[in-house]
């Protein structure tokens, strides 16, 4: 379990986190092996999962309108385990651009996308991407225009939300891996859209 | 009838009170715990967009206690013009929040 | 003012949006397992961590990281729920800093 032989002082932190795990282990809470197992497990949760999501909602309608109604019951039938999530998608149109954030902590569809990055759980993006979610995007290099509608969901209790972002023109005809590969994590939170 | 999003597994005795379209206030109230009614939004208007479900009352799920019985929990819409009175955007700029049903009131 | 929590933040005037990423450390993804893990096997509750997490003083959650947040909360919860005891977690403490010594 240690990360490696060498020595170096813990943080304060670092020393909570083995005195928490080694008494909860000596206890028989929870076992090495299955904090090791879901640290694997989160590792595997990763934006690709989204994405392949995404792409197939881009190529087959019904299943974009199952997305957009059951959001897990959608991934599940992808093989994408969602345990618990209660997913809602909301579809970017030429009329309307979605946008998540968490102003109370850090809530995220964790179990589709992955561990959340740091700026999304920063006290900058929290505080003002209710407030002036128009100028922050522009710092994050999205331009909206004035007559699209702008959506913040801010995700307050149990529902978590991805962007169902739109198709871009110059795609047609391409493969679901090609157009997943195209779809990255910032364009499922709403700040940024997938470039061809 | 509003349909919930999701039909939880928890039986709740508390219905219901408002349908999608509904114009209800959350409630200005400032008291202590845990509370996931963010600050911001407290006194304002909305409308309904969706009942997400039932679910446990996080206020007292941060307490130990189980929150149950389960409260019916919405997607409210509001028009960012009616919540930030210097807002720049456009008119028909939206935000859409997550409130239980205990912090809301028809409107 | 203490009716608005310092975690309470929507809406308040900040600064830019930094756009930092980082590796997670190993210690932090073990932070972020033992939350789940026991989320999952019903001992505490996620509003139990986050009501810990906003009792923490605003200096303390400004400078504090995410992980480092967390784990505290989780140690405040187990101590709450009697799974550990402040006596148990400063002498398993104690004992691991005699254990790292060169």
């Amino acid at each position: 379990m240690s990360d490696n032989g060498t020595y170096r002082p813990l943080t304060y932190f670092q020393l909570m986190e083995v005195s928490l795990r080694e008494l909860l282990v000596e206890k028989g809470v929870l076992t090495d092996a299955q904090v090791d197992e879901a640290v694997e497990d989160m590792r595997r949760r990763t934006p690709e999962r989204g994405a392949k999501v995404v792409a197939r909602a881009w190529v087959d309608p019904d299943f974009k309108q199952r997305l957009l109604a059951d959001g897990p019951g959608a991934c599940e039938s992808l093989g994408i385990d969602v345990p618990k999530l209660r997913l809602v998608v909301v579809e970017n149109t030429p009329q309307v651009h979605n946008a998540v954030v968490c102003t109370l902590c850090s809530c995220y569809p964790r179990m589709l996308l992955g561990i959340p990055p740091d700026w999304y759980k920063s006290r900058n993006y929290r505080s003002r991407m209710v407030r002036e979610p128009r100028a922050v995007l522009a710092e994050f290099g999205l331009s909206i225009p004035e007559t699209t509608q702008i959506r913040v969901h801010d995700s307050t209790a149990d529902m978590r939300y991805m962007v169902l972002p739109m198709r871009p023109a110059g795609t047609e005809g391409w493969s679901e891996e090609r157009l997943a590969a195209i779809v990255n994590r910032d364009s499922m939170i709403g700040v940024d859209v997938p470039k061809v | 009838m509003t349909q919930p999003q999701f039909v939880t597994e928890y039986r709740s005795s508390v219905l219901p009170r408002f349908d999608v379209g509904d114009r209800v206030k959350v409630r200005a109230a400032a008291p202590l715990g845990h509370i996931r009614t963010p600050f911001y939004i407290r006194g304002h208007t909305g409308t309904i967009e969706r009942l997400c479900g039932s679910f446990p009352n996080p206020e007292e799920l941060a307490q130990m206690r189980d929150g149950l019985p389960a409260q019916p929990l919405y997607r409210v819409r509001f028009r960012q013009k009616d919540v930030w009175p210097d807002y720049r955007g456009s008119e028909a700029d939206l935000l859409e929040i997550e409130i239980f049903q205990h912090w809301l009131e028809k409107a | 003012m203490i009716e608005r929590g310092h975690h309470d933040m929507g809406g308040l005037p900040a600064g830019r949006v930094e756009r930092t990423e980082h590796d997670y450390a190993q210690w932090e993804r073990r932070v972020d397992a033992m939350a789940v893990l026991l989320g999952s096997e019903k001992i505490l509750t996620v509003d139990e961590r986050r009501k810990n997490i906003e009792a923490l003083p605003p200096g303390d959650y400004d400078a504090m990281s995410y992980y480092e947040r967390w784990v505290i909360a989780l140690g405040q919860a187990l101590i709450q729920r009697g799974i550990i005891t402040t006596d148990e977690l400063g002498r398993k403490m104690e004992e691991l800093e005699r254990r790292r010594e060169p």
